[in-house]
């Protein structure tokens, strides 16, 4: 089961390293980082394995967000169905 | 694997379009809670909605969060009261509507409904009583729907029904009048109501359903207006596809989220409703849509082949995305809900009669419109009665929900805030139809032949 990670807001140092280390911590595995800074914004989305994390989803989406507050981003967690059904027929 | 663009392109649709999912609205049949005692009915409907209903505002959030997308409104819709209730031994059906709004209250949702009689033939004793305890019953509640179907291809238009609905829109006003006849909001009729629309306030569920189904109403007004922007100067062969390609997107995820509410709440999908549903936003507008296609207003010369069309390739690119489409399935064009149409009535661009002619092309009707508090029930019937025709003769669904603000006059404003939204109070046509609506009996049903 996938997931996609969407982080939003202005340039700072840590980013990455703060929601990894929040993924690692839920058992939820990276697979594809893109990400770019567009005039000190920054701009990344994460395709992640959700498989194997002990976590409840909604739990997992709340808790991203309020690290995101934390950080001073928006973080943002969806399931990759929503992305498959829109996308593929 | 779903590209980067892909995704980024989906988080647009929610972030920058308000896409989101209008209604998740479980149907609830409560036919097997029939009993002779008023109390114990009232018991028996008020245990099955809050066990049945009890989880779907937490799994309506659940979805919401874990899919990223919003699931606005959780809602529920019952059998027809009128036909559920007939054997109660009561006068009045108001503790019913009293035990029906707990009941929402109970279980989190804004708006249940099911307060609804149809009588498109004739009227039972239950539909009378009903009919009648609608002014008091929304008055008295707040989360209550009520929908009366007075018309059908079948069977015709029912004038009395039409002529009493007209007086029964009046009182509901004026008992609502400190609250600028907010209860007219809650109250809607039919030409060939569909049984499982998940939209208020014309939901119920019908007695051709399965105990408990999950109706889900898509939305995206603001996604298809932005696609469209992309192909401003382009011909109608790529207006069209554009149209399609977006509702089909949008409607994908409606149906993603109805598959995943019916599994998780242990319930029967039943259908999605391909109606664009605008909200008082700006950027969620039907009208703002005619704009793009070209219209300088909502109303203009142009405006119904611009809804037709539009109304058309939702359906063409919906119906591809959803295993089963029902409902209402229809461009909603409410007034005071969409932002565009209410600038396009402040300019003098849009009338009541335009209205109507629009609705010969699309769901539902005449939708949230405020007219003078001082227009006479044969008018406010006359109006219905010229809707429920194009219903009956197109064999269509059409509805009316007018709302006769008490006291206010032409030019002057009403606030229903929230999704209701405001309106600015539109004339009316001054001419009696009072003789005509003081007839009496049915209208018969139509020819299917001779189609002209």
């Amino acid at each position: 089961m996938k997931a996609i990670i969407t982080v939003l807001g202005k340039d700072k140092v840590g980013i990455i390293a703060k929601t990894c280390v929040y993924l690692a911590d839920k058992d939820v595995n990276v697979l594809e980082i893109s990400q770019t800074i567009v005039e000190g914004y920054f701009n990344m989305i994460m395709i992640v394995d959700i498989t194997n994390t002990t976590c409840e989803l909604s739990e997992l989406a709340c808790g991203l967000e309020k690290l995101g507050e934390e950080i001073g981003v928006i973080i943002k967690f969806q399931r990759e169905e929503i992305f498959e059904s829109m996308h593929r027929i | 694997m779903i590209t980067i663009s892909e995704a980024r392109q989906t988080t647009a649709m929610i972030e920058e379009e308000n896409l989101d999912v209008r209604t998740i609205t479980m149907g609830i049949n409560i036919l097997d809670c029939a009993d002779p005692d008023e109390k114990r009915f009232c018991e028996k409907i008020y245990d099955k909605i809050t066990t049945k209903a009890k989880n779907l505002v937490k799994v309506g959030e659940d979805i919401s969060r874990e899919f990223g997308v919003p699931v606005v409104n959780k809602r529920i819709s019952i059998t027809p009261v009128a036909i559920a209730a007939a054997a109660c031994k009561t006068s009045n059906y108001v503790q019913i509507a009293k035990t029906l709004d707990n009941a929402a209250k109970e279980v989190g949702v804004n708006f249940i409904g099911g307060f609804s009689a149809l009588v498109h033939k004739g009227m039972t004793g239950a539909d009378r009583m009903l009919i009648d305890s609608v002014p008091e019953a929304l008055s008295v509640t707040e989360r209550v729907c009520s929908s009366i179907n007075l018309a059908s291809t079948r069977s015709g238009i029912n004038m009395d029904a039409v002529a009493k609905i007209g007086e029964i829109i009046r009182e509901t006003a004026f008992l609502t009048r400190d609250r600028d006849s907010l209860g007219c909001a809650k109250l809607v009729v039919f030409c060939n109501a569909v049984e499982d629309n998940p939209f208020m306030a014309g939901a119920f569920h019908g007695v051709g359903e399965t105990d408990c189904a999950i109706n889900v109403g898509i939305s995206g007004p603001g996604v298809i207006k932005r696609a469209l922007e992309s192909v401003y100067e382009e011909d109608f062969e790529t207006l069209c596809e554009t149209i399609k390609r977006t509702a089909f997107k949008i409607t994908r995820v409606g149906q993603l989220v109805a598959k995943e509410a019916a599994s998780r709440l242990g319930v029967p999908f039943g259908i999605i409703d391909l109606s664009l549903a605008p909200t008082p936003a700006v950027g969620d507008s039907v009208a703002e849509i005619f704009q793009m296609m070209g219209l300088e207003h909502a109303g203009a010369p142009g405006t119904t082949a611009a809804l037709a069309m539009l109304n058309d390739n939702v359906k063409k690119g919906g119906i591809m995305a959803s295993s089963y489409v029902g409902g209402l399935s229809g461009a909603f064009i409410p007034v005071s809900e969409d932002h565009g149409m209410i600038e396009a009535v402040e300019a003098g661009a849009l009338t009541l009669e335009k209205l109507e002619a629009m609705t010969c092309v699309c769901s539902v009707g005449l939708d949230m419109i405020a007219i003078p508090g001082d227009t006479s029930p044969d008018t406010i019937s006359g109006i219905i009665a010229d809707e429920m025709a194009i219903g009956m003769i197109n064999n269509k669904t059409t509805a009316v929900r007018l709302i006769p603000v008490y006291g206010k006059k032409v030019g002057e404003t009403v606030t229903f805030g929230g999704l209701l939204g405001y309106a600015p109070i539109m004339p009316v046509n001054q001419f009696s139809c009072e003789d005509f609506i003081r007839r009496g009996g049915r209208i018969p049903a139509p020819v299917h032949s001779f189609k002209n």
